[in-house]
């Protein structure tokens, strides 16, 4: 990398960046050579970064006022709501700044899909990612028990109680993580410190998600390698920054939206009462990011297989890299895996919507062949497709399409025979 | 000689590796086990309770150890209708004289074994306990008989301390 070359222009800066390298950093970040096309599919990992320090300062903020204790939890939340000058702003930037987060990572993670990010060489940004993502759904599980609501009692019981389901160790595991018999003030203080903590692993994790894409450099739309830096290339810094910057302002007046004028509308009414063990509310459903999941647990008449099902169509993900066959990254270029792509977004929506409704009749049923078809996709679609697919002649570079007539167009063609 | 030497730090390195491991489960197991039940929760063993009031055909819901304990006076169709059913019939097969000794009271934890919710009373297609978070039905001996639950609700040690007190645990 050029960065190596850099070298500081004041005699205080030569001196400091010899002794501890942070400009030459600086200098890398800047100008870091970002493909060219990039498009706004590309400004969500700048606005995730901006969700996570969002929820690491308002959660901080909230942690001075919020008491983590079974008798007074609720009542300090409703402290918080009603006597903590500005609380109410802060924990509704905070509960709704979850769904934000999970809003933007959803589109990050379909942007990969669609244009192959996960692809070699860029397996372990990947999986990091997916790594990240696991994180996100503890602490964003464990953040919505703190309140002690009826949803917040009820679902720590439910998902705990998916522990249970393992063979001759459930039921103790499930007892360890409550620290008593039923989930009580132990399972509360143990969540609240781990809902604190886990925010930080995330941070970490993504130093080294962005560290393990600076490797390599960013996919971009058309799929293919770049030379780095090069005439497809553009400096991260101004060209990207003003870029991610705008995007970050269009996110931010849906995010204020939320918070200002429907602060409630993603959460349920239940869980402003207060958690009461003799009685389950009626309809236990979990937040909206996590539906789809909920539905494939549901699906699966067997416990055991359903818990089975649910974290397998998690982990399936990670493994993602190595079930897509095809060496083409981009869906632009891949005419059957772009209609696949639409029918498992379609399917991922489906899920969501009947994790909702209650498990029977016929959502029971869609829930069942929306699950089979999740699998089938990355199991048997993918894997095939990458063999049986023909795909369409790859640009060797990023301004060949736009030059239009170039001499390249030829070799172009000639490589993609050769890929088939 | 040096075969021997090379052997030697093997040895220690292996001997070092097992100790260093050996100290670090020692120190880690602490760390695990203080998230168990801890004296005071296991204190709250044992709850006694005043079922006089009880009528035949009613349930009495009590906490116990954080859970619901129901205690139901049953009538005597409830009974015949729970001793009638075959063995085969069972999802999780148990003879209603073994859950309940004493026919007219059934005292079990009400809590839907599947994922942990309380089943509501008098509901579900058997005339006994229904649970409305994924939907299992059970019996009027509190025997899972439709639905994701794997197993009967679980009947908890008591006894009665004199005919109107149930202690449990």
């Amino acid at each position: 990398m050029s960065d190596h070359d850099y070298r500081p222009k004041s005699k205080v800066g030569q001196w400091f960046n010899d002794r501890l390298p942070l400009l030459t950093l600086a200098n890398h970040l800047t100008d870091y050579p970002t493909p060219k096309n990039l498009n706004y599919w590309w400004t969500f990992g700048g606005i995730l970064t901006f969700c996570l320090i969002t929820q690491i300062v308002t959660g901080l903020t909230l942690a001075m006022h919020y008491i983590a204790h079974a008798d007074m939890a609720f009542e300090s939340v409703e402290h918080i709501m009603r006597d903590v000058n500005y609380g109410w702003l802060i924990r509704y930037i905070h509960a709704n700044g979850a769904s934000m987060f999970f809003l933007a990572v959803y589109i990050h993670i379909f942007r990969s899909l669609f244009y192959g990010s996960y692809k070699s060489p860029r397996e372990i940004i990947w999986i990091l990612g997916i790594i990240i993502y696991l994180l996100m759904m503890a602490a964003a599980f464990m953040g919505y028990v703190l309140p002690w609501g009826q949803m917040s009692f009820w679902g720590a019981t439910v998902i705990t109680n998916l522990f249970s389901a393992i063979p001759l160790v459930g039921e103790g595991i499930v007892t360890w993580l409550w620290g008593g018999y039923s989930v009580d003030n132990p399972t509360l203080t143990r969540f609240f410190t781990l809902h604190y903590l886990i925010p930080f692993l995330i941070l970490g994790l993504v130093v080294l998600h962005i560290w393990a894409l600076h490797v390599p450099g960013n996919n971009n739309p058309v799929g293919i390698d770049i030379k780095k830096p090069s005439k497809d290339t553009v400096p991260f810094h101004p060209y990207i920054v003003i870029k991610d910057g705008f995007a970050l302002l269009m996110f931010m007046i849906v995010f204020a939206f939320f918070v200002f004028y429907a602060p409630n509308i993603l959460g349920h009414a239940d869980n402003y009462i207060e958690a009461n063990p003799m009685v389950t509310p009626a309809h236990i459903v979990p937040e909206w990011y996590l539906l789809p999941f909920y539905a494939i647990l549901r699906s699966v008449p067997d416990k055991l297989l359903g818990v089975v099902a649910m974290l397998s169509a998690i982990l399936i993900l990670a493994v993602l890299p190595w079930l897509d066959t095809s060496k083409i990254r981009s869906a632009v270029f891949r005419p059957l895996y772009k209609q696949f792509y639409w029918i498992l977004v379609a399917d991922v929506l489906i899920l969501g919507y009947v994790g909702a409704m209650p498990a029977e009749g016929l959502y029971l049923l869609i829930a069942r062949v929306a699950t089979a078809y999740y699998f089938l996709h990355f199991l048997v679609i993918l894997p095939v497709l990458g063999f049986k697919e023909k795909t369409l002649p790859v640009p060797l570079s990023i301004t060949e399409p736009v030059l239009g007539g170039s001499p390249n167009l030829a070799a172009a063609r000639n490589k993609e025979s050769k890929i088939e | 000689m040096s075969e021997k030497k090379t052997k030697r730090r093997d040895f220690l390195f292996t001997a070092t590796t097992a100790v260093g491991a050996v100290g670090a489960a020692a120190v880690v197991w602490p760390m695990i086990d203080q998230m168990n039940p801890d004296a005071s929760v296991k204190a709250l063993a044992s709850t006694e309770v005043d079922v006089s009031s009880l009528t035949p055909g009613n349930t009495l819901t009590v906490l116990w150890r954080g859970k619901p304990v129901f205690i139901r006076r049953r009538t005597q169709e409830e009974i015949d209708e729970a001793r009638s059913v075959k063995m085969e019939d069972l999802i999780h097969p148990e003879k209603d004289e073994d859950r309940a000794k004493n026919p007219e009271w059934l005292v079990m934890l009400g809590v839907c074994t599947h994922l942990g919710c309380v089943p509501l009373n008098d509901k579900g297609d058997y005339n006994g306990w229904f649970c409305p978070c994924h939907g299992s039905h059970y019996d009027t001996s509190g025997r899972i008989r439709k639905g994701p639950a794997p197993w009967n609700m679980e009947v908890p040690k008591y006894e009665f301390v004199d005919t109107n007190t149930i202690k449990i645990g």
